[in-house]
C-alpha cells in the first residue's frame, strides 16, 4: 500500500464514528463571515494601530502624494530605490526629480543587487484597521515578493478607500486575488522579534523601516 | 565525518517527568527566566483578547471549524491535494517521521544541494529532520532567532513559540560569541547583551545564508482546502526570506492543518496572534497558492504527515487535541510549565498541549509518555485560554485513565483504585468541590505541620519528587480567582 493510501485508510478507520456525510450538516459553524466592525472612524483606527507598531504614517491629499512619498524617503536617509512596474508614473517622475537613483526590476534584479538597494516604494492592496495590517497582493505597483523583502526600507502607499475595518472584510477583498493564485503578504508593522527575554526588537530580517503614506480619497 | 551543524541536545537522556521536573526545579536561573517571560506574555494576551468583543464567539467558531475538518479529514485532504496539484505543487504523503525525512532528503539530493534554510516549525522538530539531514550530509540552518539560539547552543527547544525562552540575554551573548563564527559570519566584536545588538548579529549571520540558499524547508500554519493556499505566520521575516528567495521550497505539514475555505482564515488570523505573542497581528503573514512564475520558488513540495495523528483522530474523547494551532497560550498560563520548563516534558511539545498530544501521538508504550498526563494540577487555566477550546482537563483525566489501564491491564493496583476515585472527583464539579472542602478542613487541622510518608503506593512515590506542605487553607481554585481576577478571560 502506498503511503497515501495507507494514511487515507487510517483516516477512514479513525473517523468511522462519523455517519453524516456532509461536513456542513455534521458540524455547523456559528459564525457570520465577512462582518465589518462597528468602528466609528476606520481611518483613524488604522493610523493608530499602524503607528502602534512604530511604523511612520504620513497622511496627505491626493495632490500632495508625490511630495509626501519623497519626504518619507528623505526622512529615512535613502539614496537608491527600486520601483516596481505599475507604480504610478507621476510619482516616479517626482522621485527621479528629487535626485534618487531609481532601479527597475525589468530585467529582474538579482538578490544580491536588491540587497544593496536602500529602499523600495510600493502601492498596496488592502489595509485592515483593527489590526493595523497592510496586505500586498503583489500586483501592479507592488512588485514580486523579493522586492519588499531585501531592501532595508519600505515606503508603502495606501489609499483611504483601500482601508477596511477588520480582518474579515480584508479577507473578503483579497479572496478574488487569492483564488487567481496571487501570492499575498500581510505586513503589520516592520519585522520584529521578541525571542530574547520577550523584549520586542524592531527589525530583524525584513525591512527595518516601514513607512506608510496614506492618501485621502 | 565531521558534523556540519552544531550537535543538538538529546531528548533521549531525559528521564520521566517526575524526575526531570525535580531536576529542572533546581535550576534557579531557568525558573527566573521562565517566570519573567511567561508573566509578560500572559499579561499581553489578556489585553489583546479583551480588545475583541466577540472573542468567545471566535473561539467557538474555531473549535467548530477544526472539528468539521477532523471529522471529514479524508474529504478535505483530497480536496487540498487536488487544488495544490492543480497549482503546480508536488504533494507527498508520509506515514511517519521516517517517510517524511526521506522525502525531504531525496528532494535535496535530486536538487544537488548540501544545505537548506529552515523556518521554525514544530513538525520538523517532531520528526527530528535536522539530524536526519545531517546524517545524509545536508546542513539544515535554523533561521528563527530563538531556534538559532537553540541550535548554536547545542540545546533543545523548551517552548513551542519561543524555543529559547529558558535563556537570558547574557547567555545568548555567550552562545553567539562562541559559536557563530564556527558556522558562518561571526558575531560583531564587541557585542553587548542588548537584545537589539544580538538581533543585529543574527541578521548579519543569517543574511549570507539566505542569499546563497537554494532550498528551504518550512512547516505550515494552515492549508486552505478549496484553493490549495498555504499560510505561514511569523514575526521576524526569516520566514519570508525562506519562502521567497530559494528555488525550491518543501513544506512539511501535519494532516490536521487543513481549513475548508479561505473565509475560515478570518477566524484563525484574529485568534492566533492575540493568543500567541499577544499582538493584534503578527508582523508578517505569507499566503501562496502554488507556483507564481517569476516570483518566489519555482519548485514547490508539500509533505502531508500523519506520524500518529490518525491515532489521535481515532479516539473520539481525545480527538480535540488535533484542533491545536500551536499558539502556546496554554504553556504560558500553566503553573506546572512555568516552574519546570519545557525540557522536562521530554519532547518538542511541552506544557498542557504536550501532556495531551504526546501520549496520543506516540501511544502509551513508554514510561516517559505515560507520565505526561499526570504533569498537571488539573487547575483548568489552559481550558480558558485555548483559542480552539480544547477541553484539557477532560482529556487529561481520560488519558490518566488510559495510562493506568495500560500499566495494570492484568493486576489492579492501589494506584488504579485511586484513579477510580480521582475519576469520581473529576467527573463532576460538585464532587471536586466537596473533596476540596475536605482538604481545606484537613489544612486547618494540620496548619503548619507537614505531611509524613503516606501508606499508599501512589502517594509515597509522588512525595519522592515533591516537598509537600500541609494542605492549604484555601483551594487553588479560590486562590486563582482571588489573585487573577480577569487573568483568564
Ligand atoms: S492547545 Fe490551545 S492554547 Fe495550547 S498551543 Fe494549542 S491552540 Fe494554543
Amino acid at each position: 500500500m502506498s503511503a497515501r493510501e495507507e494514511v487515507l485508510h487510517r483516516i477512514r478507520r479513525a473517523t468511522k464514528d462519523v455517519t453524516e456525510p456532509d461536513p456542513v450538516v455534521d458540524v455547523p459553524v456559528d459564525w457570520a463571515y465577512g462582518r465589518p466592525l462597528g468602528t466609528e472612524d476606520v481611518i483613524a483606527d488604522f493610523v493608530e494601530k499602524v503607528e502602534d507598531y512604530k511604523a511612520a504614517v504620513r497622511r496627505c491629499a491626493p495632490d500632495r502624494a508625490a511630495d509626501t512619498i519623497v519626504e518619507a524617503l528623505q526622512a529615512l536617509d535613502t539614496k537608491s530605490i527600486v520601483v516596481p512596474a505599475g507604480f504610478p508614473e507621476p510619482w516616479v517622475t517626482a522621485l527621479s526629480e528629487a535626485g534618487f537613483t531609481l532601479h527597475s526590476d525589468d530585467p529582474q534584479l538579482t538578490h544580491a543587487e536588491l540587497n544593496a538597494i536602500d529602499a523600495v516604494v510600493t502601492t498596496a492592496a488592502v489595509g485592515m484597521a483593527d489590526s493595523g495590517t497592510i496586505a500586498l497582493d503583489h500586483g501592479e505597483g507592488q512588485g514580486r515578493r523579493a522586492l519588499t523583502l531585501l531592501p532595508d526600507r519600505h515606503i508603502c502607499v495606501v489609499h483611504e478607500y483601500q482601508v477596511v475595518s477588520d480582518v474579515p472584510e480584508g479577507i473578503a477583498r483579497l479572496a478574488p486575488g487569492l483564488r487567481e493564485r496571487r501570492p499575498v503578504t500581510w505586513l503589520s508593522g516592520g519585522s520584529a522579534t521578541s525571542d530574547i527575554e520577550l523584549s520586542r526588537v524592531e527589525g530583524v530580517h525584513g525591512p527595518r523601516h516601514l513607512s506608510v503614506v496614506l492618501v485621502a480619497d | 565525518m565531521n558534523r556540519r551543524t552544531p550537535e543538538p541536545g538529546s531528548w533521549l537522556g531525559i528521564p520521566e517527568f517526575p524526575r526531570a521536573a525535580k531536576a529542572s526545579l533546581q535550576d534557579a536561573e531557568q525558573r527566573k527566566n521562565l517566570t519573567h517571560a511567561t508573566t509578560t506574555i500572559r499579561a499581553k494576551r489578556v489585553v489583546r483578547a479583551s480588545e475583541v468583543p466577540e472573542w468567545e464567539e471566535l473561539r467557538t467558531a474555531a473549535a467548530q471549524i477544526k472539528d468539521r475538518v477532523a471529522r471529514h479529514l479524508e474529504q478535505y485532504l483530497l480536496q487540498a491535494e487536488e487544488a495544490m496539484t492543480a497549482a503546480g505543487v508536488t504533494v507527498h504523503w508520509a506515514r511517519d517521521a521516517a517517510d517524511a525525512n526521506r522525502i525531504v532528503a531525496d528532494i535535496a539530493k535530486a536538487k544537488g544541494v548540501d544545505e537548506v534554510v529552515k523556518i521554525k516549525s514544530m513538525v520538523t522538530q517532531e520528526i527530528d529532520l535536522n539530524e536526519y539531514l545531517e546524517a545524509e550530509g545536508i546542513a539544515a540552518w535554523e533561521t528563527d532567532l530563538a531556534e538559532l539560539i537553540v541550535q548554536l547552543g547545542h540545546d533543545l527547544p523548551s517552548h513551542i513559540l519561543v524555543p529559547a525562552i529558558h535563556r537570558n540575554r547574557s547567555e545568548v551573548r555567550e552562545i553567539f560569541k562562541e559559536e557563530m563564527g564556527r558556522y558562518g559570519r561571526p558575531a560583531p566584536e564587541p557585542i553587548s547583551d542588548e537584545p537589539s545588538e544580538l538581533a543585529e548579529a543574527a541578521r548579519l549571520h543569517l543574511r549570507e545564508k539566505f542569499l546563497r540558499s537554494k532550498m528551504a524547508v518550512s512547516g505550515g500554519n494552515f492549508i486552505v482546502a478549496d484553493t490549495g493556499t498555504l499560510v505561514i505566520v511569523e514575526s521576524e521575516g526569516n520566514g519570508r526570506m525562506c519562502l521567497t528567495l530559494p528555488e525550491t521550497l518543501v513544506s512539511v505539514v501535519g494532516i490536521e492543518k487543513v481549513l475548508p475555505t479561505l473565509e475560515d482564515l478570518e477566524v484563525f488570523l484574529k485568534l492566533l496572534p492575540r493568543s500567541s505573542t499577544g499582538e493584534r497581528m503578527n508582523p508578517y503573514t505569507s499566503m501562496w497558492t502554488g507556483v507564481t512564475p517569476g516570483d518566489g520558488p519555482q519548485d514547490l513540495h508539500v509533505v502531508l504527515l500523519d506520524n500518529g495523528r490518525t491515532n489521535v483522530l481515532a479516539d473520539p474523547d481525545g480527538r480535540a487535541a488535533l484542533r491545536c494551532i500551536r499558539c502556546s497560550a496554554c504553556l504560558n498560563i500553566c503553573p506546572v510549565y512555568e516552574r519546570v520548563g519545557g525540557h522536562a516534558y521530554g519532547s518538542p511539545y511541552p506544557g498542557p498541549i504536550g501532556a495531551i498530544l504526546g501520549p496520543q501521538l506516540r501511544g502509551m508504550g513508554d514510561a516517559n509518555t505515560r507520565a505526561l498526563p499526570f504533569a498537571s494540577t488539573l487547575c483548568g487555566a489552559c481550558n480558558d485560554v485555548c483559542p480552539v477550546r480544547i477541553p484539557f482537563t477532560d482529556i487529561l483525566v481520560h488519558l490518566r485513565h488510559k495510562a493506568v489501564e495500560h500499566k495494570t491491564a492484568k493486576h489492579p493496583t492501589g494506584e488504579q483504585l485511586l484513579m477510580k476515585g480521582a475519576g469520581w472527583v473529576m467527573k463532576d464539579g460538585r464532587n471536586l468541590a466537596s473533596v476540596q472542602l475536605g482538604t481545606r478542613f484537613a489544612g486547618r487541622v494540620l496548619r503548619g505541620k507537614s505531611l509524613g510518608p503516606m501508606p499508599i503506593p501512589l502517594a509515597s512515590r509522588w512525595l519522592q519528587a515533591r516537598d509537600v506542605e500541609a494542605p492549604p487553607t484555601q483551594t487553588f481554585r479560590q486562590w486563582w480567582k482571588d489573585e487573577h481576577e480577569g487573568g483568564a478571560k
